[in-house]
């Protein structure tokens, strides 16, 4: 038995496929294979015989079937190396592609508006882009002869042969919306109105179309003070630092008073701009108390409530935050500007988050 | 509005500099827009005296000089032909900044020899356009500051000029003296009195004045004095001085003392040459066609009703506006007539408007100027004509009269505090308006004459409020309209655009936000560019109507790509399209263009050309981002932009579109020059239904534990038949049963024969009560069958 077990555990060792292994259980365990013709015979022994034949041969039938399992699993073993060693990949080759789209920095620039004003309690409004010559410009308390309304290169909309309204007009600032949610919500109210607006004129820093933001919080004690501290609490907040001094300058637009144009400390180094530090006053935004005459075009009394409103150039700040040269290009719509000043999709602005990490 | 310093200081007892200056007016409202300093710049200048010069021995135009300084003893080598022995000049030393040649002076080798400084011109200082040689001095010490000697000897050099910005309501501040009272209210000096000049009426003027009676109320009152024998000819230098410091050019003295008022004291005056005037002046309405040469030589054709002052050949000046050529003064004038007028702001406005005439007096005429100043302002300035040029003036001659703009407001102190959130006492406020000019009784404010923008209790605060000074102004905290967590505040329809947005950057698109307004030829294309989204006053041809749809301004920027040599791309654009002219005849869309190839050529064979199933896969993804139910129809039958055969319209039943897909038509592309095909999508997110139970909950997920089964079908039917039909009759034939079929392979022709093609869907069926048999499998399958040969006229492919 030994002789047996030695033979064919030397020639399991020295089979070089499972063919070969196959071939060497059949002669072992098979059918007719050596170790079962054996097992054959115990019938034939005696009792005493059988004790131990009987043990030694189930060890050897273990043994050999052992072996055959190994080496099975190690021939496998060494034809997958084999294989896997002629798989081999450039995986410096290029991945697939997969197209980044972009968020246009007006989109992105209006969403963070959006999301310091809602925090502060503001919703959004948004109007007609032709506005009537009212809304525009009569119920913001600008009449027919104010040389504020010629100054505003104002587009006007062709009227029909016979149709002797004043023509209506392409908005030509936002503050129109302030009018049509007062009607339709009275007061208290705190709304932005982001959206486009118009006027004729284009060189570097104008183009005939662009964007802005007004705001508007009316309520019985709203003072000028809550409109500073309203500013200075965005300006952080968008521009992302812990501190900025804002300086309130006395202006006049006919829909506020007392009116201020607002100006943010900062320094231009190199041609970037940073807020908050530095010798430089950077204007960005005009703002004032309410005129009782708007308020009373949107229907509510100016016994009773007060508040302010404020409006500035979304292409602006985004240009101001972003580093952006030239107002132009916002509308040309060229991939590679796209792609550059361009945001991700998920990249959405929250205060939680973050506004732009 | 520009003015020197000391023309401010003749209305304004103060010792503050011009920095301090700067500063209070731009707190004030009066916006600093730039002041020009030339003391500043030449600071460094000092005197020399020439003690010796000779002819450099190299140059015949160079003299080596030695100049005296404070420094001592200096070499500077000098091109000037007058630079010699004996003269005083003025020196640039080593490390001075010379403005005119835009240099800091050095130490240098001229020729060989050294030269330590500078002898400069006027130019070269910016002082003026001379340059024919250094400047001689004929006084001043060696080592005396030049700006200091300028000082004593010529101040108007160094007057530094402000430029302020005026706001429309503050025509007070037109004059030098506005400005003044601002910052005297301000604390910062003391306003000078304004002493009335005594006139002493010579003789009785036999040029009257009249208004027509209709007239009245443009021009309320007219007043003026006949000046007889006076002497024209150039200003006083200070009267020069000030003129051209602020950009205006000395013309003649009878014309500068207009100007002169119009600055000092915002009172725009105008002089006829009284010998021209034929009869009587008439202020009067136009008929309508007059024609008028006015002082600027051009001729203009009077409106119906524009205000005009005519005399017996016709009219002779445009009321507020501009004076006529024919009447106005020459060197030679002798007799004149000074007009001092008021005009009504809101004709002026419109009459300059529809001139064209921007001139300083309609300027100030449209902003308001003092209508009670109107009769003193002639005696002002025929004091000064009799003081300069001689003569002897009439009586006081007036048309009309003052208008009466009395009116007071109420002051209420805590509605001030209130309104502006600054502590400023009572009196601090009553202060501040008595400053400016307010006459206050009791706690009514009565308005100056001239502040006619003061029109309520607003403007009060207004006032207190900028002299109180809103730098000063400390923030306070807006407190929440709800305590605790803020809420969601974006409507349905923000939140859908935002939704659209991100969806479509997430799908490989980029985002564009091109102009509302295109050109006429395009607009016509998209079925827009009719009159009613027309503009009156477009800025140019390209940019002429209201934009119909996105997808034209979407095709310009892909053909301005194209250009520029980016051939794929994924523009999407979510903004407003224009269908009327009315104010909200306006509607948002989502529009996405797929132009080239899914993305560069690759080593996986990844990439392919866009095509139909792109643009309605993102139109899809995008509809599904928004809300839109999952079941939809597919239509045919969209505008004619879209390839007729290759687009669909998505579709809640045949009136609900919520989009349109497909390839654009060829037309189209070649009209607009952009090279195809292109794909894209548009989608109306307004007509997506909003959900009628808005719940958080999201019911239970069915989840099955018995083994779903698959099973294809192919069915060959006529080519012409829709995919979604077969698909939706398979669905049918059993739905609690099927819960998926998919067209997995499409094959048209071949041995199917002319007009047939094959369809292969995959069948899902989830058992929900035991596990499927054969048999079951069986009976759906020939239900399927039958669904879809009755839906299709299809048959089962062997």
């Amino acid at each position: 038995m030994d002789d047996l077990k030695a033979k064919y555990l030397d020639l399991i060792g020295k089979a070089g496929d499972e063919a070969a292994l196959e071939d060497l259980r059949v002669a072992a365990l098979g059918k007719k294979g050596e170790i079962s013709l054996q097992m054959r015979e115990l019938g034939k022994m005696t009792p005493e015989e059988r004790q131990v034949a009987g043990p030694a041969l189930n060890a050897l039938k273990d043994e050999i079937n052992s072996a055959l399992v190994a080496k099975k699993s190690a021939l496998a073993d060494a034809a997958l190396d084999a294989r896997l060693r002629d798989e081999w990949l450039d995986v410096t080759l290029p991945s697939r592609v997969r197209p980044a789209g972009t968020i246009h920095p007006i989109s992105q620039v209006t969403e963070e508006v959006t999301a310091i004003f809602a925090d502060m309690g503001f919703s959004v409004a948004e109007g007609p882009q032709i506005e009537s010559d009212w809304y525009n410009f009569d119920a913001l308390n600008i009449p027919g002869h104010h040389p504020s309304r010629a100054e505003m290169d104002t587009f006007y909309t062709h009227r029909a042969e016979g149709d002797n309204r004043p023509p209506h007009v392409l908005r030509t600032h936002t503050s129109p919306v302030q009018i049509r949610s007062m009607e339709k919500t009275g007061a208290p109210t705190r709304i932005i109105c982001p959206g486009r607006v118009y006027r004729a004129d284009y060189d570097q820093t104008h183009t005939p179309m662009f964007h802005q933001v007004e705001g508007l919080a009316i309520d019985r004690d709203i003072s000028m003070a809550n409109l500073k501290w309203v500013l200075e609490e965005f300006v952080k907040s968008y521009f992302e630092v812990d501190n900025v001094d804002i300086r309130f300058r006395a202006s006049h637009f006919p829909f506020t008073e007392p009116s201020a144009e607002v100006d943010i400390r900062c320094s231009w180094e190199g041609g970037t701009l940073k807020v908050g530090e530095g010798d430089d006053w950077l204007e960005i935004l005009g703002s004032g108390m309410v005129h009782p005459k708007v308020l009373q075009a949107g229907g509510i009394d100016p016994a009773e409530w007060q508040g302010f409103a404020f409006g500035m150039g979304i292409d602006r700040i985004a240009m101001l935050k972003y580093g952006i040269p030239d107002l132009r290009a916002f509308f040309d719509s060229d991939l590679r500007w796209l792609r550059h000043y361009g945001f991700a999709a998920l990249d959405v602005p929250t205060l939680h988050g973050g506004l732009s990490c | 509005m520009k003015f020197t310093l000391s023309w401010l200081k003749s209305h304004l007892d103060t010792d503050a500099d011009v920095d301090a200056i700067a500063e209070a007016l731009t707190d004030l409202g009066l916006e600093v827009e730039g002041i020009e300093n030339l003391a500043e710049k030449l600071r460094d200048f000092t005197l020399g005296y020439v003690t010796h010069a000779e002819k450099h021995p190299d140059a015949d135009k160079l003299r080596v000089c030695k100049v005296n300084t404070d420094e001592g003893e200096l070499q500077i080598i000098c091109g000037a032909p007058n630079a010699r022995e004996g003269i005083t000049v003025v020196v640039a030393k080593p490390g001075v900044y010379v403005p005119g040649i835009d240099t800091t002076i050095g130490v240098g080798k001229i020729r060989g020899i050294e030269s330590y400084g500078m002898m400069a011109s006027e130019r070269e200082m910016e002082l003026s356009d001379e340059h024919d040689g250094i400047i001689e001095l004929p006084s001043g010490e060696v080592g005396q500051s030049f700006t200091d000697w300028l000082a004593q000897n010529d101040p108007a050099k160094v007057d530094p000029v402000i430029e302020i910005a005026i706001t429309p309501n503050r025509p007070d501040a037109l004059g030098v003296r506005g400005i003044a009272r601002d910052l005297a209210a301000r604390g910062l000096g003391t306003l000078k009195p304004l002493a009335s000049p005594a006139v002493e009426s010579g003789f009785q003027s036999d040029l009257t004045v009249s208004i027509d009676d209709n007239t009245l109320d443009g021009c309320p009152v007219f007043c003026g004095r006949l000046i007889k024998g006076v002497q024209n000819g150039p200003s006083p230098q200070w009267l020069q001085d000030r003129l051209r410091a602020i950009g205006l050019r000395p013309i003649s003295f009878l014309v500068d003392v207009t100007n002169f008022f119009t600055y000092d004291l915002n009172r725009p005056l105008h002089v006829f040459d009284a010998d021209k005037v034929s009869g009587n002046l008439r202020v009067h309405r136009a008929a309508g066609g007059e024609e008028i040469v006015a002082l600027d030589d051009k001729t203009y054709s009077l409106q119906a009703g524009q205000m005009v002052i005519s005399d017996e050949n016709g009219p002779e000046s445009i009321a507020g506006i501009m004076g006529g050529a024919e009447t106005g003064c020459t060197p030679e004038t002798v007799n004149v007539f000074v007009e001092s007028a008021y005009w009504d702001p809101v004709q002026i406005a419109y009459a300059g408007r529809a001139l064209k005439i921007n001139s300083d007096a309609r300027y100030r005429f449209e902003r308001g100027v003092d209508p009670a100043f109107t009769p003193e302002g002639v005696d002002h300035a025929v004091a000064m004509i009799l003081e300069y040029a001689g003569g002897e003036a009439s009586n006081f001659i007036q048309a009309g009269k003052v208008p009466d703009t009395a009116r007071a407001y109420k002051l209420d102190a805590k509605r001030v505090i209130s309104l502006v959130g600054m502590d400023i006492p009572e009196a601090t406020q009553r202060q501040t308006l008595t400053a400016l000019g307010f006459r206050l009784e009791g706690d009514m404010a009565h308005v100056p004459s001239w502040r006619p923008d003061v029109q309520g209790e607003a403007d009060l605060v207004e006032e207190v409020a900028r002299i109180a000074s809103l730098t000063k102004l400390e923030g306070t905290p807006l407190p929440r309209v709800n305590s605790g967590v803020p809420k969601p505040i974006l409507t349905p329809g923000q939140s859908r655009a935002r939704t659209a947005r991100r969806t479509a950057a997430a799908l490989g698109y980029n985002e564009c936000v091109t102009y509302s307004f295109i050109d006429q030829k395009t607009a016509a294309l998209f079925k827009g560019g009719d009159d009613a989204t027309m503009l009156d006053n477009p800025i140019s041809s390209e940019m002429s109507h209201m934009r119909p749809a996105l997808l034209p301004g979407l095709l310009q920027a892909a053909a301005r790509n194209q250009a520029r040599g980016f051939m794929d791309m994924a523009l999407f654009e979510v903004g407003d399209a224009f269908h009327g002219g009315e104010p909200g005849e306006q509607h948002t869309l989502v529009t996405g263009l797929l132009i080239g190839r899914t993305g560069p050529k690759d080593v996986l064979g990844a990439s392919r050309p866009v095509d139909v199933f792109d643009a309605k896969a993102d139109a899809e993804a995008v509809l599904s981002a928004m809300g839109a139910p999952a079941k939809v129809q597919i239509l045919r039958g969209a505008a004619d932009w879209w390839h007729p055969g290759r687009h669909g319209m998505i579709c809640l039943g045949p009136k609900k579109v919520l989009g349109v897909f497909g390839e654009i038509h060829p037309k189209i592309l070649r009209e607009m020059d952009v090279k195809g095909p292109a794909m894209g999508f548009t989608l109306w997110p307004d007509e997506i239904p909003q959900p009628k139970n808005r719940t958080t909950n999201k019911g239970a997920a069915r989840i099955n534990d018995l083994q779903a089964v698959e099973r294809d079908f192919a069915f060959v039917v006529d080519a012409g038949v829709e995919a979604l039909t077969l698909v939706n009759a398979a669905a049918g034939a059993d739905k609690a049963l099927i819960t998926d079929v998919r067209v997995f392979d499409e094959f048209i022709g071949g041995s199917l024969g002319e007009g047939k093609k094959s369809l292969a869907i995959t069948v899902r069926m989830q058992p929900s009560d035991a596990t499927l048999k054969d048999d079951d499998i069986a009976a759906v399958g020939a239900k399927i069958v039958e669904k879809v040969t009755k839906a299709t006229g299809g048959v089962l492919r062997g």
